[in-house]
């Protein structure tokens, strides 16, 4: 979808923002760019849709060199979201949201059920906002705003840099929540560039991590906290590594389907409808596929228990050990 | 003469004279007017100009300036030898006396616009035109209003002045009446131009309030 062949950046200062880099985003995949401030992730997100020229190397958009193609049109097809959110303080959020299937000339009915659909989309009903001002809103509802209008025009590519800094952290979780759901529906490709490695670990298929200008790894999630290729990479991710490792572990790649009989007791419990509160006071909460086996560990330990019933729609799928965690743990590192 | 008596002198001479005093209003404002709207139509581009180019907007920024630093008085005298006597030469000095204000809030207001804002409609694929029309200008307006509604109540002031070079105007009875030591027909002119003043003031503040309100910038203008 979009590849970088030893593309350089160097600004007329002299100072080196990207440097040989070559990377590829595959279609429909998250890639995310982290790493510490100036090394250079911004600058290359910003070489895709032309906002930053190269200076070195080819950067091609479905195997066209992007410098090829106008960059007003390369812009329309690709979605746009910033930390600063950059709403147009002077029009509804509706008509902010229209901005684009305006400027490509949509006709009216269109563009109005185009931006109903999406502001339910991100949560925020069109009834009730369509008409408001971008002032009347919240960080948060803002930046809902904000993806919506990316999403406005149905774009190949969405480019986000650090679109969750700005708020706060128990909004920047609901937001990221949500958009993991949006993306699992709309199946775009998607550049997102951050700070944070846990938010990278979290969001992305694909984290490419950056020092100095320079791509240090490019990896699955998994790949590199099991394998991180230097001390830099290794230093950036932190020392609990173990720990975010659970956290992008999900339940479904550890469950077991078949239910071992020494934890009958715990699903017949559970199925039977019993109260579900421990002799200790904890309580067996069950967990779903989806969940990280983070939470699925935290929830064992809660509970005094060493294994969880796995629920999906409210239907016992699995079981999942504490021991199978601690298993896969092992072979990972 | 109590100030009342004055008052009353002056009420009688205003009614005596009221075919006159008509005559010069309408003067008056044909000037404000005329001038004021010139003066949007040079600087509202002029201001586009400057935030597009950091050369021009130098030139620009002085030639405003010094247009300003100039006494009213002086531009316009300056312009009896340059185009004589009657009302294009006041109202070319009027102009050149409006233009600083709005000049100034045109720049001020446009460049007020978010750094944000600007990547965001960038990055969506607006050329610079289209961000100048659907979102720099919208978003200055207020701003720039503002800058016309006091380029407007000065420009009342200057007007009297146009009748020193035979530009007609509410200073015709003002400074004759300070020649003829007519008290009334002084009074008569100065207070009708203090209350146009107001009376513009307050109409362009309605409709500035009624530019924030209808664009919803009103309140990101406060914001910023």
């Amino acid at each position: 979808m979009i590849r970088f062949d030893s593309v350089d950046k160097t600004y007329p200062d002299g100072t080196e923002a990207v440097n040989g880099l070559d990377i590829e985003v595959e279609a429909g995949t998250t890639t995310v760019l982290v790493g510490p401030s100036g090394c250079g992730k911004t600058t290359t997100m910003k070489l895709i849709n032309r906002l930053e020229e190269p200076t070195g190397g080819t950067i091609y958009y479905d195997d066209t060199d992007v410098t090829d193609l106008d960059a007003t049109e390369l812009r329309r097809k690709i979605g746009y979201v910033i930390q600063d959110v950059g709403l147009f303080e002077h029009m509804t959020v509706g008509k902010n949201v229209a901005t684009v299937p305006e400027l490509e000339g949509w006709d009216r009915e269109h563009i109005d059920d185009r931006v109903e659909e999406l502001l339910d989309f991100v949560g925020l009903p069109a009834e009730e906002y369509r008409d408001s001002y971008p002032s009347e809103l919240s960080g948060g509802q803002q930046q809902r705003v904000g993806v919506a209008r990316a999403l406005a025009a149905d774009p190949d590519v969405i480019l986000m840099d650090e679109p969750f800094g700005a708020l706060d952290p128990i909004t920047r979780e609901e937001l990221q929540d949500e958009f993991l759901d949006i993306q699992s529906e709309i199946e775009t490709t998607i550049v997102f560039v951050t700070h944070d490695i846990n938010e990278a670990l979290k969001m992305g298929n694909r984290i490419a991590v950056m020092n100095e200008g320079e791509c240090v790894q490019y990896d699955s999630p998994t790949a590199l906290l099991n394998d991180p290729s230097t001390k830099f990479v290794k230093d950036f991710i932190g020392p609990d590594r173990t720990l975010k490792r659970l956290r992008v572990l999900r339940v479904e790649e550890v469950m077991d389907a078949e239910i071992p009989a020494e934890h009958r007791d715990i699903v017949d419990a559970f199925e039977g409808g019993e109260d579900t509160a421990m002799a200790d006071g904890g309580e067996l909460i069950p967990v779903s596929p989806g969940d990280s086996t983070q939470v699925a560990l935290s929830r064992c330990i809660q509970a005094g228990v060493e294994a969880l019933p796995v629920v999906e729609n409210a239907d016992i799928i699995g079981i999942v050990t504490e021991a199978a965690i601690r298993q896969r743990q092992a072979e990972g590192a | 003469m109590g100030v009342l008596d004055l008052l009353g002198a002056t009420w009688a001479y205003l009614l005596a004279n009221w075919g006159n005093f008509t005559d010069l209003l309408l003067e008056h404002l044909e000037l404000v007017f005329v001038s004021e709207l010139l003066a949007i139509a040079v600087t509202v581009p002029l201001g586009i100009v400057a935030i597009w180019n950091d050369r021009a907007r130098g030139a620009i920024e002085t030639f405003g300036n010094v247009a300003q630093t100039i006494p009213p008085l002086a531009v316009i005298a300056l312009m009896l030898p340059l185009l004589g006597l009657g009302f294009l030469p006041a109202l070319v000095g009027l102009f050149t006396y409006t233009l600083l204000p709005i000049l100034t809030n045109t720049i001020a207001g446009l460049e007020s616009v978010e750094e944000g804002t600007l990547e965001a409609a960038r990055g969506m694929g607006m050329t610079e035109w289209e961000i100048l029309r659907k979102v720099r200008i919208p978003l200055a307006l207020p701003v720039i209003f503002a800058g016309i509604r006091t380029s407007t109540v000065l420009n009342v002031g200057t007007a009297y002045l146009a009748f020193f070079i035979g530009g007609g105007g509410l200073g015709v009875w003002v400074i004759g009446g300070i020649k003829l030591f007519n008290t009334p027909r002084l009074l008569a002119g100065a207070i009708a131009g203090a209350l146009l003043a107001i009376a513009l003031d307050g109409a362009l503040a309605l409709i500035e309030r009624q530019l924030g309100s209808e664009s919803g910038s009103g309140q990101a203008v406060a914001a910023a």
